[in-house]
């Protein structure tokens, strides 16, 4: 069976990919079907949904557009989700390769360093780098990276564990091999595809972590995100609670579809596994 | 004996993490734009000369970096967190001062979700092929993916503003006098809505595990044997299987604890539960970083010591322990 075929045995999946490139098209059209900055107030504060044309989903307290808002916050939320991530495999993906390919001392030292950033509660943590080093795009990419990487560290070095004695890799040795080329030419290719599947998970937390930093006024104060724009409206909830709503189900939505990807990615991945589950 | 060993071990341990994570603070404040004088006053340029100046001498920031982080890790070791600048208090009072609402909240939520999630996770895995046991996974999914703040909020629209059910600020009753009974009951109306929706996140994820738990502890031997003998399916579900699952679970939840302490600062943002969390929104609303920070380490001390009562309870779960194999 091909790669699509047996991601597509899963149904729900299937529908995340849809939801997943619905919101990737929304990100793209933000920029033309609201040329506009979602920050500018354009109408009158408070707008209930439907209520006047252009205005699908009403206005906010400072009567600015919610629908641009919500489709330029797909953008930041995708951006952030798969750069973040992106570093967090930058960190994780040596770390663990090293410490699973040499094991010994090494493998300890870098181990406990893992469990330390582990014991530590992320999100916690992840508001204190912000505030630090004050919120942008970029502190919050790296908070985020920061706080995720872990779990990669300790499944690549558990797959290499496992991987380092295969003959194959005993075979690339016996030729004199370096130990980089077959950290990174024998082993890494083969870890790839759960490497791909945590990933995509990742990308997930990621969006979720992202929108409440925004949501707690860490975000990037030059970028309009579905966090910012629930948290600015969470003192008017008793008067306009379709403010809050609509970000909500995006966030919902985006992450609910990385989920059910990462699931189908997961069956077409590791076909032997998944039926099990 | 084996037990005051674990403790120990578990305790030596607490207290290095702990020791790293003042020093990461102390690294923290070093990397802050500014003076790190006017850090742990509040505000650059806010805080007036003589007062960063009494701080300067204090933490000796015009020796060398060593002198200066003992100054920092000792003052710590003594619970002397420094002051919140904001609100003239010692960062220590004002935390103790809110952390048994934390506690109420996040021991509540913790439980709730536990329980909750292993009750659905035990259905869902004695239902794999039925449509009722994808619902609830399904349903799982749905609470994993859904952002805890926006729970919150909804359900403050929902429950107490269209419903009028149940209180949607605060502890108790502002100005209602309640007390003994009547408090409890009001304290515990006021609960319900936090905990439930910090319980629902961390539900799922215990949902998932107690199905994946389950259906591993099923395939195992003991099982067959067990089924082999003719035992009813709900009593090898209850005893053999449940209880092999479990195990797992608990490290599992003991680690996975700790998030919660994460997700009380945004449930009590939401609701305005006077705990931590609120706090910590607080001190960056007003850039406390040194109450910020001191909030930072209490928060780290309280996953370690969730861990640690975990450990304790997986060893007296599982017997293999009390013979000393730990």
């Amino acid at each position: 069976m091909s790669f699509f075929a047996r991601f597509a045995q899963n149904r729900g999946a299937l529908v995340g990919l849809i939801i997943l490139l619905l919101i990737i098209a929304m990100a793209i059209l933000a920029p033309l079907l609201f040329p506009e900055s979602p920050w500018r107030m354009v109408q009158r504060p408070f707008l209930p949904p439907l209520s006047q044309d252009g205005f699908p989903l009403g206005t906010d307290t400072m009567g600015r557009n919610v629908a641009s808002g919500l489709m330029h916050g797909a953008w930041v939320s995708l951006l952030i989700g798969l750069v973040s991530t992106s570093v967090a495999l930058l960190i994780g993906v040596p770390l663990g390769a090293i410490a699973g390919y040499y094991g010994g001392i090494i493998d300890d030292v870098l181990m406990r360093f893992t469990e330390f950033f582990q014991t530590i509660p992320n999100f916690a943590l992840a508001i204190v780098l912000v505030a630090i080093m004050q919120p942008s795009i970029t502190s919050i990419v790296l908070a985020i990276a920061i706080v995720s990487w872990p779990p990669v560290a300790r499944l690549v070095r558990a797959e290499f564990m496992s991987l380092r004695n295969r003959e194959y890799v005993e075979a690339a040795r016996l030729v004199g091999q370096s130990n980089s080329t077959i950290i990174l030419r024998q082993i890494l290719p083969n870890t790839l595809s759960p490497i791909i599947v945590l990933a995509s998970l990742m990308v997930a937390t990621a969006i979720l972590l992202e929108s409440a930093l925004s949501f707690l006024g860490l975000g990037d104060p030059n970028v309009m995100s579905w966090g910012y724009m629930i948290g600015a409206a969470r003192t008017v909830i008793r008067q306009a609670w379709w403010l809050s709503f609509f970000p909500g189900v995006a966030i919902l939505l985006t992450v609910l579809a990385l989920n059910l990807v990462g699931e189908g990615l997961d069956d077409a991945l590791n076909p032997k596994l998944s039926r099990e589950r | 004996m084996v037990y005051a060993r674990l403790i120990l071990m578990r305790l030596f341990k607490a207290v290095i993490v702990l020791f790293l994570i003042v020093i990461f603070n102390f690294l923290l404040i070093q990397l802050a734009p500014g003076d790190p004088a006017s850090i742990l006053a509040g505000e650059a340029g806010a805080a007036d000369q003589e007062f960063l100046n009494q701080l300067r001498e204090r933490f000796g920031l015009d020796q060398p970096m060593y002198v200066q982080l003992w100054h920092y890790v000792s003052g710590i070791a003594m619970l002397d967190f420094g002051y919140s600048y904001r609100l003239g208090v010692p960062v220590f009072d004002l935390i103790m001062d809110r952390l048994p609402a934390t506690l109420l909240l996040t021991g509540t939520a913790f439980v709730l979700s536990l329980v909750l999630g292993i009750v659905a996770g035990s259905m869902a895995a004695s239902r794999v092929k039925k449509p009722s046991g994808s619902i609830i996974m399904a349903l799982a999914l749905v609470f994993y993916a859904t952002p805890l703040f926006w729970v919150a909020l909804m359900s403050v629209v929902v429950f107490s503003v269209y419903l009028g059910w149940l209180p949607a600020y605060g502890l108790y009753t502002v100005g209602a006098g309640h007390t003994g009974f009547a408090l409890v009951l009001d304290v515990a109306q006021h609960l319900v809505l936090p905990a439930t929706t910090l319980a629902l996140f961390f539900m799922a994820i215990y949902t998932r595990m107690t199905r994946t738990s389950m259906l591993d502890a099923a395939q195992q031997d003991y099982v067959k044997t067990a089924r082999a003998k003719g035992l009813k399916p709900s009593i090898i579900q209850r005893r053999h299987v449940l209880r092999n699952a479990l195990l797992p679970i608990i490290t599992l939840a003991g680690l996975q604890a700790g998030q919660m302490v994460g997700g009380a600062i945004l449930t009590e943002t939401v609701f305005a539960w006077p705990g931590i969390g609120r706090l910590m929104f607080e001190a960056l609303q007003q850039r406390d970083y040194n109450l910020l920070l001191g909030i930072f380490f209490f928060s780290a001390a309280l996953v370690i010591v969730f861990n640690i009562i975990t450990d304790l309870v997986y060893s007296l779960a599982d017997p293999r322990i009390k013979k000393g194999a730990a």
